[in-house]
């Protein structure tokens, strides 16, 4: 197996909450929380979650754009969470963002032509004439016209000011591009360009993409290998096929059971499975795991004692007690309960 | 369209397009004439109006005759209770004024931005700048500037003597302790702005703070800023003219328009004309200034420009 072009492990982002009069710290949103994966170079690996369970933290954090609480994150051999300034913005050239609104993240008052190439700016000693012709060549390159090189992101729609935030985080070449939400704020018939543009552009300049999702649809488009979040913590990482075929994970089941079928006979007899309560807050995690509260399948191991995130099948990693049970003692365990039997087979089948 | 055409485009400057909208905002290019002509008025008004502002009749008896008179070919705005020509008056008072508005408000403009900046950008110093802001807000500023002049008039008239001395004293007095507004304000738009993703976008790439501040911030706090700054020209002038009254600005036979004005209004029933004047010019200035505002601003928000 090759290795790893980033390698994320035990990363954690907890902000921390103050109050009282004088500003103390009383605790922290554990907005992730102990989080590791691979991504390997030329894939694609998929974030998929609901709102408010610390995706595009995890992307931020991953670009230092915020300082990580703990954890390491190694893209490229270099641990970005604890690179020093000078050498963090050398390393920026090789990771870049592209965001998930597409009006807020580029500058009212800049040209297009300024906004593309502001990264030139920073990083490359080029004149002027060189720094305008690459600027044309990114703006060819996402389907741009040069002749919009002058004009202010205002002027243009959705699909285009999402593609000025690409032309953006590829001007100097990166490897590893995390995709925020990129489809998010787009209308449907813009949202299948913009990813068709992702995808070209991965063929032909063998990008690495993070894409942050909560669109299960795209995600199963565009990934190769799909991790599942909840509550600041990965339940489920897994090929995709195998993923959307047999979700392991109960919380992967339901998140999956909530995507729509395009054939109707099918789409008839789909079983929604509707979780109950809301999410816990993330800064009180219940003890145990942390899906504990909403599982339809919980047994009181869960309320007790945090699941590890294991490769229960090559190439699947699952952060469930159930699923883990099954490997350990194969079929040892005191009476798991007809509903973990159950889906012990859905796991067997995949 | 040929390729020629696409060559020739070339990524252009953005001061071209300021320009163009400027002119097309009516009332800014209205009052940048207005401003124009005063200034013109005041400097090189001198030059053809060869009477000298401080000019006293020293025989008593012809003094008398001259106090006090109405327009006249002589005197068209005519003269004051000591018979001074009001037109050559107005001329050099007009310079102080202008200048004393002008530099004040740029010092205000540059202290407040900086600290709203500073302030809003980082959240280390933000508390202390802040408090320190809040101190200068409830320091009473009269008797604040009172004292800095009374303290530092002689000494720095010392060094560069008494005309420059008091300029540079009283435009930094009122530099001093107008710059509040403005820190307040550009904080809380910097707050917001440093949360919004083009300044994350920009930190992805790499952009070092003081190039994020001055590529993305200030330029998107500029709106606030020329607001705080054409006010700031008006409540210069106007604290400047206080000073005058009080005897602590310029020296008493030193005509500023707000000198001006303090001196008709002793006699404001009888010579209404003697007030209106430097009240009209102050009021075209202040006016001015906040229209070519508000055509700045326009022009330089590129959202708005090509409406």
């Amino acid at each position: 197996m090759p290795e790893p072009l980033v390698k994320v492990r035990d990363l954690k982002m907890h902000f921390p909450i103050h109050a009282g009069i004088l500003r103390r710290k009383v605790g922290a949103v554990k907005a992730v929380d102990g989080v590791s994966f691979d991504i390997f170079e030329g894939e694609t690996l998929g974030l998929v979650g609901e709102s408010g369970c610390g995706k595009s933290t995890v992307g931020r954090a991953l670009l230092r754009l915020y300082e990580p609480t703990s954890g390491s994150v190694v893209i490229g051999g270099e641990d970005i969470a604890t690179l020093a300034p000078d050498a963090l913005r050398k390393k920026r050239p090789t990771m870049q963002m592209v965001f998930q609104d597409p009006q807020a993240s580029l500058n009212p008052r800049m040209t297009v032509a300024a906004i593309i190439g502001e990264p030139l700016d920073e990083h490359t000693d080029w004149d002027e004439a060189k720094k305008t012709e690459r600027v044309y060549e990114l703006m060819d390159q996402v389907g741009l016209n040069r002749r919009f090189a002058n004009r202010y992101p205002h002027e243009f729609s959705g699909g285009q000011r999402q593609r000025i935030g690409i032309a953006r985080a590829l001007a100097l070449n990166p490897r590893f591009i995390v995709c925020d939400e990129p489809i998010a704020a787009l209308d449907v018939s813009i949202q299948a360009q913009v990813v068709n543009l992702l995808e070209d552009l991965q063929d032909r300049l063998g990008l690495t993409y993070l894409f942050i999702s909560h669109d299960l649809s795209m995600v199963r488009h565009i990934a190769d290998r799909v991790a599942v979040m909840y509550l600041g913590q990965i339940a489920e990482l897994s090929p995709r096929d195998a993923l959307y075929a047999a979700p392991l994970h109960p919380y992967a089941q339901a998140l999956l059971s909530a995507v729509p079928e395009a054939d109707p006979a099918v789409e008839a007899t789909r079983q929604r499975i509707i979780l109950k309560g809301d999410v816990p807050s993330p800064a009180n995690p219940p003890k145990g795991c942390n899906f504990c509260t909403r599982c339809p399948k919980v047994i009181p191991l869960c309320r007790e004692e945090k699941p590890r995130l294991s490769e229960v099948q090559p190439g699947r990693f699952v952060a469930c007690h159930l699923v883990a049970a099954n490997q350990d003692t194969a079929g040892g365990h005191a009476s798991p309960g007809p509903e973990v039997r159950e889906h012990n087979q859905q796991g067997e089948l995949s | 369209m040929t390729d020629t055409t696409l060559n020739i485009e070339k990524v252009r400057g953005p001061w071209a397009d300021v320009w163009a909208q400027f002119r097309k905002h009516k009332g800014a290019m209205a009052a940048l004439v207005m401003l124009g002509t005063l200034a013109i008025f005041c400097l090189l008004g001198p030059l053809v109006w060869r009477i000298d502002p401080n000019f006293i009749e020293s025989d008593t008896v012809k003094m008398f005759k001259m106090r006090n008179q109405g327009p006249s070919f002589a005197h068209p705005l005519g003269t004051d209770q000591l018979g001074r020509d009001m037109l050559a008056r107005m001329m050099f008072g007009g310079r102080i004024s202008l200048a004393v508005g002008t530099v004040a408000m740029l010092v205000a403009i540059f202290i407040g931005t900086t600290v709203g900046v500073m302030a809003g950008y980082f959240r280390r110093i933000d508390g202390l700048l802040m408090r320190l802001t809040d101190l200068f807000l409830a320091l009473p500023l009269l008797p604040l500037l009172l004292v800095m002049i009374f303290l530092f008039r002689d000494p720095i008239a010392g060094v560069l003597g008494p005309r420059l001395g008091t300029f540079l004293l009283i435009v930094m007095a009122i530099g001093l302790t107008s710059w509040m507004q403005a820190a307040r304000v550009v904080r809380g738009e910097v707050l917001a702005l440093k949360e919004r993703e083009f300044v994350l976008a920009a930190r992805s790439i790499g952009t070092p703070s003081r190039r994020i501040i001055t590529r993305h911030i200030l330029p998107n706090v500029l709106s606030p800023v020329l607001v705080a700054a054409t006010l700031g020209i008006a409540a210069a002038i106007i604290t400047e003219s206080v000073l005058s009254f009080l005897g602590l600005g310029f020296p008493p036979d030193f005509p500023t328009w707000g000198r001006l004005l303090y001196d008709g209004i002793a006699e404001i029933r009888t010579y209404p004309e003697r007030v209106l004047w430097p009240g009209l010019a102050i009021s075209l200035t202040v006016l001015s200034v906040n229209y070519i505002g508000d055509g700045l601003r326009d022009a330089l928000d590129p959202r708005i420009r090509g409406r």
